[in-house]
């Protein structure tokens, strides 16, 4: 048709515009791959970018760098405190969540409303205002520098979240399936375990990704909570220390990055539906 | 009947036992603490904010807090709606949408890390391994910029780094609204000789006003409490200090937590309206 032709120019703009997009926002994270492969020598004295001269030499590729900041660095043991520290602190909220989202949605007790409209207003809460207080507290039962006072921390400011997204879920189901549960002798516990929990599945999923991510990301509950000595810090703790220690050797410090992303990006690549889907009942719905 | 009446407080009860131990008795603590001195032993009336809203470097991080606001946020959400509008007019849009979001994954740390590298600078002369530097020195007598240490373009070069990351999270939640709009409304536009533009201007944008307030809110959230990418970037040097940066610099380098807790008390002035925002936006929904 004529309008497929009057069409075509723009056509063909709208796909460079969307490919340069595309290439800017990639940029920065490849050049930050190329480099944690390439010797020190190669990265302090030419760009990344010459690699693509002769890419294929792989020659000039080497692994070092990923066994000098795993082991010297202390890149392998913060990657094993960010994996204690993240899964409990998220299999905590979302259990703790789950409860008390069901209670906010299909019980009635006096209060429900304004307590749960606290919720909603603590969602943004500064943690900045939160620090100092319970530092104090921290430091006198000397909960200061262990994984319990952090995984009890991330749980209070991921619950307020959590509790939002399942609790909107679980007011969102059908009402006629709970009564009819109820009209057949089933107690709450067996409408919450047996009706509400297997039905949202998916949104506990898109849950756990999104609390995974945040804790496992985090920097500063772990940087106050924790402090910077190395037996406890997780990744994003130690390489912050690095960005200072190791100063213009980027050939490492690429390196320690994308050890610090690695899990995430898996995450990412194998799990994204998920993962957006939990943005948009973050958002749209709130 | 009666036993069940507990049921809902066993529920909810480790998740009020939480909250009011880690959030509500430490925001009421850290208004108290805002008006006593660095070790919270005297009363200092007002003494605190007085130095907040005039020391200097307060004045700087509220400017640059400022900056972060305008920018960051126009930024992110009209570059978010230009994707999503634009990359739903293609095939291959799957890939290019995780393409842009993917940045959401990883640590503010790590990329801040990827982008001082992007930034790197090396004397004029040498090689350049930033690829910004790299770039720009193709043209003739350009001199390397230091992006992060220049007081003209390290703020716009951190803002970017957050611009990068969030432009994601607004494209995916703008591009559900956008197709959440009825096609035979944009096709009638269409036939009835309405450009591109001002199917955009008159059909897109109105239908999306309120999605785009919601994200608009949540940037808004984020860029006050920006910490992350300053501290690992710049650590607030060369004039990019920030408030959140400022209050953690208070808290352990200077141990003052007369003027931390005042710092954190400013910040979270700042935050309520948009706290107010979110709870009247839910009363509405749930029509309560």
């Amino acid at each position: 048709m004529n309008k497929k032709r009057l069409k075509f120019l723009p056509r063909f703009f709208l796909h460079i515009v969307i490919i340069s997009v595309c290439v800017a926002w990639i940029m920065p994270s490849l050049g930050l791959f190329i480099s944690s492969l390439r010797g020190r020598n190669d990265v302090a004295t030419s760009g990344w970018w010459t690699v693509f001269g002769n890419f294929f030499d792989f020659s000039q590729y080497t692994m070092e760098n990923y066994t000098e900041v795993i082991t010297a660095s202390g890149m392998g043991r913060a990657f094993m405190n960010s994996l204690l520290i993240t899964i409990p602190a998220t299999l905590i909220t979302v259990v703790i969540a789950a409860f008390a989202a069901y209670a906010f949605a299909r019980m009635n007790f006096p209060g429900r409303q304004p307590l749960f409209i606290m919720v909603v207003g603590l969602l943004v809460v500064p943690i900045q205002m939160t620090l100092i207080p319970i530092l104090r507290i921290y430091n006198q039962l000397g909960l200061a520098g262990t994984f319990h006072g952090v995984w009890l921390a991330h749980a209070a400011y991921g619950l307020p979240l959590a509790i939002f997204l399942l609790r909107n879920f679980f007011s969102s189901l059908p009402k006629d399936i709970f009564e009819s549960a109820f009209l057949d002798g089933a107690s709450y516990h067996t409408a919450f375990f047996r009706l509400a929990l297997p039905l949202s599945v998916p949104v506990l999923a898109s849950l756990v990704i999104f609390q995974f991510l945040w804790v496992w990301n985090d920097l500063l509950v772990a940087l106050i909570y924790l402090g910077g000595t190395e037996d406890v810090a997780p990744l994003t703790v130690r390489l912050s220390s690095l960005v200072n220690s190791l100063g213009q050797n980027w050939h490492l410090l690429t390196a320690a990055a994308f050890v610090s992303m690695i899990l995430p990006l898996i995450v990412f690549f194998s799990l994204q539906r998920y993962f957006v889907r939990g943005i948009l009942a973050g958002s749209v719905k709130g | 009947m009666k036993k069940r009446d507990i049921w809902p407080w066993v529920y909810i009860g480790p998740t009020l036992l939480i909250l009011g131990f880690f959030l509500v008795y430490p925001i009421i603590n850290t208004l108290y603490l805002s008006f006593m001195d660095e070790r919270s032993e005297n009363f200092v009336g007002l003494k605190n904010y007085i130095f907040t809203f005039t020391k200097e470097a307060m004045i700087i991080a509220f400017r640059n807090n400022l900056l972060w606001l305008i920018f960051f946020t126009l930024f992110t959400v009209s570059l978010g709606l230009i994707f999503a509008v634009i990359f739903d007019r293609v095939r291959y849009e799957p890939v290019v949408k995780s393409i842009v979001f993917l940045p959401m994954a990883i640590s503010f740390v790590g990329a801040g890390v990827i982008w001082k590298f992007v930034y790197a600078y090396k004397p004029e002369g040498t090689p350049q391994i930033g690829i910004l530097n790299g770039i720009l020195s193709k043209i003739p007598n350009f001199e390397p910029i230091g992006w992060l240490v220049n007081k003209a373009t390290n703020n716009f070069a951190l803002i970017f780094v957050g611009i990068w990351i969030w432009v994601g999270f607004c494209m995916v939640i703008l591009s559900a609204a956008y197709k959440g709009i009825p096609k035979e409304l944009i096709e009638a536009a269409r036939v009835d000789g309405a450009s591109e533009m001002q199917v955009f201007w008159r059909i897109t944008i109105p239908m999306m006003k309120s999605t785009i307030a919601v994200v608009a809110t949540t940037m808004i959230i984020n860029v006050l409490k920006v910490f992350d990418i300053v501290y690992v970037m710049t650590n607030g040097q060369f004039d990019t200090e920030v408030i959140a940066n400022r209050m953690y610099k208070e808290m352990f380098q200077f141990h003052n937590f007369g003027r931390a807790s005042s710092i954190a008390v400013v910040l979270l002035l700042l935050i309520i309206p948009m706290m107010i925002i979110n709870i009247r936006r839910f009363r509405r929904q749930e029509s309560i």
